[in-house]
């Protein structure tokens, strides 16, 4: 039996995405920008999916702009809000624990002469909203906050900064990385005052390489791919239209239900957390607070006693279990998790720690069998540790 | 420049008496074997004691030098013109268009080296290389004659049709691989056993490999990159069998029941052990690592000593006096540098001890070994059986 349990690194994508994504592709597969009828049927495939995700977030379709992952939604937003709006100030402010996809664009702007500021976090991976107060600047026109850690799966409190900045006396550009929320919670950016928001498609059953970033109309931003001028120029390139009606499709599957699978799936993780802490060799679930119900419900870190992380990976996988390591075992080159060293982990667990990821097709039977495994499993491993 | 064919140069001093029909079919087989993966057809021929490769159909100079240089026995490649016999003036016209076409700044010392063959040619060699070099001294006052140490050796060769060639590619040097046996190469995913598996091959040497895999200690990618490395070697070696066989049982079995200093050489002296009983069954004449003294706390002398102790076929190191960089060098050279330093090797360092022995005394690695008694002998045969053969050619 496969218990696929990486869920935040990827997720098996929807029968009806794929098959979809074949008939666009083998029938409907004209170039939208062409004048003909086959032009105009893949535009209106693309024309659907951004119905299903404006619809989602409660805003304009002309807001959703589609990009190659989370990744380029990333750069873009960062890289071209900030180069657009440069005039109004050079200080960005974002948090110790972004995914690279935002900590690496903010890099190259900090070599281009932007000023930056980290915020640090709890123990739970929460940001402190005064701190955020603290450091904002007169010249601050950017804050990159994501929704959900993709290893810890704290949750930040995105509506708190929203509306902290909504009262600065100057306009703030919000963005947020949403990779791991989108599908796990409701966002509306209207409401939580978010201008820029990145989703990737593969996380959320649809496939991979492809992606959206809202844009709220009144901000202002620069391309960072030049061509042809498709996306209104803002993102040149022939869209990827199997690509896009497959996002679109996914999205309207994953936001279908959405308040009863999520109730199911904070069930399946309380569960699993309570068999976790009653197992031996597990040492400490990080980042869920006093309630598991405050931090995503996919996402479980788990840190172990006496074993490496990798070693567990690697013995998982020969039972055809499916999970991923907090950070790379490599005896030359340790490189550790920035967002475990950020919330304060113990040293001796860096090279301890495993994320469990579930989707909404996770069953209380796999989770019971991952928990069986573990317990047969760990008491043989803890036996062999460097002396 | 079109060339028609390649004359392929090999050492004559290793192809002396009745073995060198042997050396030269084999080196003819490893020719043909790189130009599978060239582009275009190819004859490969042997004739008066020399290896031509005839070009049959459009090719890529460049990258039939590339793959040519993969074959071990080659010293040089030299691009050859053929042009039809229609009398002297025109061969000397041909000459003259040949160098204007390879040297264009048409300004280097030269010397004309005719063979004639064809021995009813009417000028015989040193006339041929009297009258070319006077035409061509006319044609390009530039060029020079030295005949002691020319830039330019010009050879013609009087056959059925003329050959004209100058330049010389150079090869790998080496002998012909499948000349002189077979050898069991001990394949880590280190930088180091890839460049000993590259040496030997380089003396003729055939491969085969073996890899000890340590699942879950060692991940899947490990043995890939392993795969990956023995893919690069074969571009020289010609296919290679490697072997992959679980070692976790055994590991965990030394680890439980002999001192933790020690792991590092009981554990060596198994996979050795392992080898050999592989190397016998397959008919390699010896065992290859890529051992350099002092590299690490398992190479010293002493511990070379105590794994070589339960090996009675040779142990060849090609690389036991060299140093890291030298060693990096030529992995660098032969490509395999790049895959070797993937961070998946040794993911687990729970089996390498803080302070292992640097100094093994045999006697008291036989003496724990002794510890293993109870269910070693059993541990070993189905390490034996887990060998997992895969064929591995570029």
């Amino acid at each position: 039996m496969e218990i696929y349990l990486d869920n935040s690194a990827t997720t098996r994508c929807y029968d009806e995405v794929a098959e979809l994504m074949t008939t666009v592709m083998t029938q409907a597969y004209g170039n939208p920008s062409s004048l003909h009828s086959k032009g105009l049927e893949a535009e209106k495939y693309i024309k659907e999916a951004t119905d299903a995700i404006a619809g989602t977030l409660k805003v304009k379709d002309k807001e959703i702009l589609y990009t190659s992952g989370g990744t380029e939604s990333d750069n873009l937003a960062i890289i071209g809000s900030c180069m657009a709006n440069r005039r109004s100030g050079n200080h960005i402010i974002t948090t110790k624990i972004e995914h690279p996809a935002v900590l690496e664009p903010i890099e190259f702007l900090k070599e281009q002469g932007f000023e930056v500021d980290y915020l640090s976090v709890d123990r739970n991976g929460l940001i402190d909203i005064e701190e955020l107060n603290r450091v904002l600047r007169k010249d601050t026109i950017l804050v990159s906050v994501m929704h959900t850690n993709n290893e810890i799966g704290s949750i930040e409190p995105i509506d708190q900064i929203g509306s902290l900045l909504k009262a600065a006396d100057h306009k703030i550009l919000f963005h947020v990385d949403a990779v791991q929320g989108f599908g796990k919670a409701h966002i509306y950016p209207k409401r939580s005052g978010i201008d820029l928001l990145s989703v990737s498609g593969h996380k959320i059953h649809g496939p991979k390489g492809t992606g959206f970033l809202y844009i709220d109309e009144k901000v202002k931003i620069k391309p960072i791919i030049f061509g042809g001028g498709q996306q209104k120029g803002l993102r040149s390139g022939t869209e990827n239209v199997p690509s896009i009606a497959g996002l679109g499709m996914a999205v309207r599957l994953i936001y279908k239900d959405l308040d009863k699978k999520l109730e199911n799936m904070y069930d399946l993780k309380e569960y699993f957390i309570n068999e976790l802490r009653k197992t031996e060799g597990v040492a400490q679930i990080n980042g869920i607070g006093d309630d598991p119900r405050l931090s995503a419900p996919h996402i479980i870190s788990v840190s172990f006693e006496d074993i490496r992380a990798e070693v567990l990976l690697h013995a998982l996988e020969e039972r055809e279990i499916y999970v991923s390591s907090g950070s790379a075992c490599s005896s030359n080159k340790p490189s550790v998790s920035k967002t475990l060293t950020s919330i304060g982990l113990d040293r001796k667990y860096l090279d301890s720690t495993i994320r469990f990821s579930l989707s909404f097709d996770t069953t209380r039977e796999d989770i019971c069998h991952t928990v069986d495994t573990l317990r047969e499993i760990l008491p043989f491993l803890r036996r062999f540790v460097r002396k | 420049m079109k060339y028609s064919s390649f004359l392929i140069k090999y050492a004559e001093i290793a192809i002396k008496g009745k073995n060198r029909y042997l050396f030269e079919d084999a080196l003819i087989r490893q020719i043909k074997y790189a130009l599978k993966r060239t582009e275009g057809d190819f004859a490969v021929t042997k004739a008066q004691g020399r290896i031509y490769i005839e070009c049959l159909s459009d090719y890529d100079y460049d990258e039939v030098i590339a793959n040519l240089s993969y074959v071990f026995g080659i010293t040089g490649i030299c691009p050859v013109v053929h042009v039809e016999d229609n009398g002297f003036e025109e061969l000397c016209n041909d000459v003259i268009k040949y160098i204007s076409d390879v040297y264009p700044e048409r300004n280097k010392t030269f010397k004309v080296h005719a063979r004639r063959a064809r021995k009813n040619y009417p000028l015989d060699s040193q006339e041929i290389n009297v009258e070319l070099g006077s035409r061509i001294l006319d044609a390009y006052p530039k060029m020079r004659v030295d005949v002691h140490d020319p830039e330019i050796l010009l050879n013609i060769e009087i056959r059925e049709r003329i050959y004209i060639y100058s330049v010389t590619e150079k090869g790998p040097g080496g002998m012909p691989v499948g000349t002189n046996g077979k050898g069991m190469l001990l394949l880590s995913g280190g930088i180091d056993s890839p460049v000993a598996g590259y040496m030997i091959s380089k003396r003729g040497v055939k491969l085969d490999a073996v890899y000890f895999h340590a699942p879950p200690y060692t991940s899947e990618r490990a043995k890939q990159k392993v795969i990956d490395l023995a893919k690069t070697v074969s571009k020289y070696s010609g296919p290679i069998y490697l072997h992959v066989i679980n070692f976790t049982d055994i590991q965990l079995y030394i680890y439980e029941n002999c001192p933790h200093d020690e792991l590092t050489i009981i554990m060596r002296r198994f996979m050795m052990r392992l080898a050999e009983d592989i190397a016998k069954k397959t008919e390699c004449l010896g065992l290859i690592t890529g051992e350099s003294i002092g590299q690490v706390a398992s190479q010293t002398m002493q511990s070379l000593a105590a794994t070589n102790e339960v090996c009675t076929i040779p142990v060849y190191r090609p690389l036991i006096g060299m140093d890291k960089q030298e060693i990096i060098t030529i992995s660098e050279k032969i490509g395999t540098y790049e895959t070797s330093i993937l961070p998946f090797e040794d993911c687990c360092t729970i089996f390498v001890a803080k302070h292992p022995v640097t100094k093994p005394n045999i006697n008291i690695i036989k003496r724990s070994e002794s510890k293993l008694s109870e269910k070693i002998d059993e541990l070993y045969k189905k390490a034996l059986e887990t060998d997992e053969t895969i064929i591995v050619h570029s």
